[in-house]
């Protein structure tokens, strides 16, 4: 391995910088190397059999009628309808309503707690004694590490309409008024994902707080700071890139997570009232009712989902500038 | 502003940091805290600047204690070895920090930024980021900053440790000129002797969170009251050797199982006196090369200083370093006579490690 400094750039040009030393911008040598790309082989297998395949997959399928009445495994003898899924999806008379559904719990989880709660924990525990900052952080990591299932039971117990509930029995004997599921569902719902959501960012935000250099923490009591103008004009600038890191890779873990509502309120109660994008496309294709699985029409949702999310990415990577944020690899530097 | 320092402690958890320090820095003084890593220097100089609380003592500026007082309030400007410049703001924005905390006006903040950018020399990289600045650039901007709101005390971490050595020497001068215009009260920790005997008016040496010795510069390198003081300050660092003493006439025999030095001094006499065994302390300096000379040993080593040739001598199990002239072409191998000056000879009492010759 030579020492020299190599052009960082593309994740092909990456695994050709052991190759190559031309410092020209980001553009691989033009000779395709084996052994580079025998290195990438094993992420374009993953890639390709797990997210390309099924991709292409549900866009057919998107474009066929199959539901459980004309079901087959042979693609050949799908019925082809072309975008007749897409018009009606967007004739669906619920469509809409379960749009807003998404981006209000999309926009309200992530501000509350996917950014918001985790950026106020991370603060607060990065400016108090070392070891009461970790248990807090441990605390907040328990409803990440709990499965799912278990940690959705403990809430339904949690909030269970009166008499039951240990809200509730709480409520009571403080003598407030007791208060049922149904009616505060979508409060619900925010706080049990956020809960989840909360420790990616806490995560994040902390180990970035706490690599801002100690001398800048001093300096800026020193030049005069309380502890909030520091958190304001401090720390609060450095954090910009963890910040829209977190933002960006939040939306779309919220616009596609739909497990906690599915267990928590199955969408309900009522009609669609919490039912999210993601949560649609299963239910259409795979859970609906009377057994009656529409595979087409519930893979046009599909298809919406992954055309927004990767629309999304192709933006924040642009506002990253991420091939900037490709790192030399570090193998070269030692 | 006066700086008064009484019986400081801080311990983290059971390790001891600083234990029981006293020191008074006058109004307008230039003191440097020098020690080895782990010495209690930079803990000391955080507890002045407020960002520890001492565990015990008084910390007084003026007549004000200040052992509670956020540093936002005890109006201090802190320079650190990593310039600590907020890399999200501009020069001009670094400097104004201070003063818009302050709630100086817009105006007043350009004219006062000005005025401290333009005595660093650094007037015209206002616009610009500190990532855009070379490292000595941006010392300049962190001392503006510490400067710009006009400091009672000035408190420096290292400052020049992550400069190159060509730039370093500029610095210290620089920094010195403008504490001594200025006349604001500064404390200094370093590691780095030269800067220290170079720039401070007295120096507080310290080891192990214990004060060694607080003295001018020039006391600290003649009269070097500790064993831990003689080896520490200087460089290249005193010759220390096992001796004994005795009166033979009117002259003094210092002599161990390799070597046997008849000398006439004063400091002789006052070892002689004592029974026993000693450390004698000797410089390179003050070891010459003489024909006649009483210590006869083989050259080991030979490091070219430039000016001069540092030879390492060995006599016996014994090591003697001195400093000679490139002239005589010392080789590694060769044998040499060497004579000691006896009139700046140090004795210790290996026991306590103190001076036999200054108390």
């Amino acid at each position: 391995m030579h020492c020299a400094p190599t052009a960082t750039g593309t994740f092909l040009g990456m695994g050709m910088a052991a190759v190559t030393t031309t410092q020209s911008k980001r553009t691989s040598s033009g000779r395709p190397n084996l052994t580079a790309y025998l290195f990438l082989m094993p992420a374009v297998v993953l890639v390709v059999l797990f997210f390309l395949i099924p991709t292409i997959l549900v866009l057919y399928i998107s474009m066929t009628n199959l539901t459980s009445a004309n079901f087959t495994a042979d693609i050949a003898q799908m019925e082809f309808i072309g975008f007749a899924n897409f018009t009606t999806l967007f004739n669906d008379q619920f469509a809409q309503k379960i749009l807003f559904n998404t981006l209000f719990y999309v926009l309200v989880t992530m501000a509350i707690f996917n950014v918001g709660a985790s950026l106020f924990v991370s603060l607060l525990t990065t400016h108090i004694n070392r070891r009461a900052s970790f248990v807090f952080r441990a605390l907040w990591l328990l409803p990440r590490i709990t499965a799912g299932t278990v940690y959705i039971m403990m809430w339904r117990r949690m909030i269970a309409d009166p008499p039951f509930g240990i809200l509730n029995q709480a409520l009571g004997a403080v003598g407030g008024t007791p208060i049922t599921g149904s009616e505060y569902v979508w409060t619900f719902v925010v706080i049990v994902n956020g809960m989840i959501g909360m420790s990616f960012g806490m995560v994040i935000f902390t180990a970035a707080i706490e690599s801002i250099s100690k001398d800048i923490m001093n300096a800026a009591l020193v030049d005069g700071s309380t502890m909030l103008q520091r958190i304001r004009y401090i720390i609060l600038p450095l954090l910009r890139w963890p910040l829209l890191f977190v933002i960006s890779y939040q939306t779309l873990s919220l616009l596609t997570s739909y497990e906690q509502i599915l267990l928590l309120t199955n969408g309900g109660p009522g009609l669609y009232q919490t039912e999210v994008w993601a949560l649609t496309a299963y239910h259409r294709a795979l859970s609906n009712y009377f057994g009656n699985a529409q595979w087409g029409y519930g893979s046009a949702f599909a298809v919406v989902l992954v055309v927004i999310g990767v629309l999304l990415a192709a933006l924040y990577m642009r506002v990253f500038r991420f091939r900037d944020l490709v790192a030399e690899p570090k193998i070269e530097t030692l | 502003m006066k700086v008064d320092i009484e019986q400081l402690n801080k311990s983290f958890g059971t390790v001891v940091a600083v234990h029981d320090l006293n020191l008074d820095i006058r109004a307008g003084e230039f003191v440097a805290f020098l020690g080895p890593s782990g010495c209690g220097k930079t803990t000391t100089l955080l507890m002045i600047a407020g960002i520890y609380k001492p565990t015990g003592g008084v910390i007084r500026f003026g007549e004000r204690v200040v052992n509670t007082v956020q540093p936002r309030d005890r109006n201090i400007g802190m320079v650190f070895q990593s310039y600590a410049l907020y890399p999200h703001m501009s020069v001009f924005e670094n400097i104004a920090y201070p003063l818009k905390l302050k709630g100086v006006s817009k105006d007043e903040q350009r004219v006062r930024v000005q005025r401290s950018a333009d005595v660093m020399g650094i007037g015209d990289l206002l616009h610009r980021r500190p990532g855009q600045l070379s490292g000595g650039q941006q010392q300049r901007v962190a001392l503006g900053r510490a400067l710009v709101k006009e400091p009672d005390v000035l408190l420096f971490d290292e400052p020049l440790s992550n400069l190159d050595a060509r730039l370093r020497l500029t610095m210290r001068g620089e920094i010195k000129a403008l504490q001594k215009r200025l006349g604001i009260t500064s404390i200094y920790v370093t590691h780095d002797q030269v800067e220290a005997l170079t720039m401070a008016d007295r120096i507080a040496v310290m080891n192990e969170g214990l004060l060694e010795a607080y003295d001018t510069p020039d006391d600290l390198y003649d009269h070097p009251k500790t064993l831990f003081i003689a080896s520490f300050v200087g460089n290249p660092p005193m010759n220390i050797l096992p001796i004994q003493a005795a009166l033979e006439g009117d002259a003094v025999i210092l002599q161990n199982d390799a070597l046997r030095l008849p000398v006439r001094s004063e400091r002789a006499l006052k070892a002689a006196q004592q029974h026993g065994d000693l450390l004698m302390g000797v410089r390179p300096e003050d070891v010459t090369l003489s024909a006649d000379g009483a210590l006869c040993g083989e050259v080991f080593v030979v490091e070219p200083l430039g000016r001069e040739d540092m030879i390492d001598v060995r006599i016996g199990q014994h090591r003697l370093a001195a400093l000679v002239t490139t002239e005589k072409r010392i080789r590694a191998g060769n044998r040499v006579r060497l004579d000691i000056n006896a009139d700046k000879l140090q004795f210790f009492d290996p026991a306590s490690k103190r001076s036999i010759l200054w108390t």
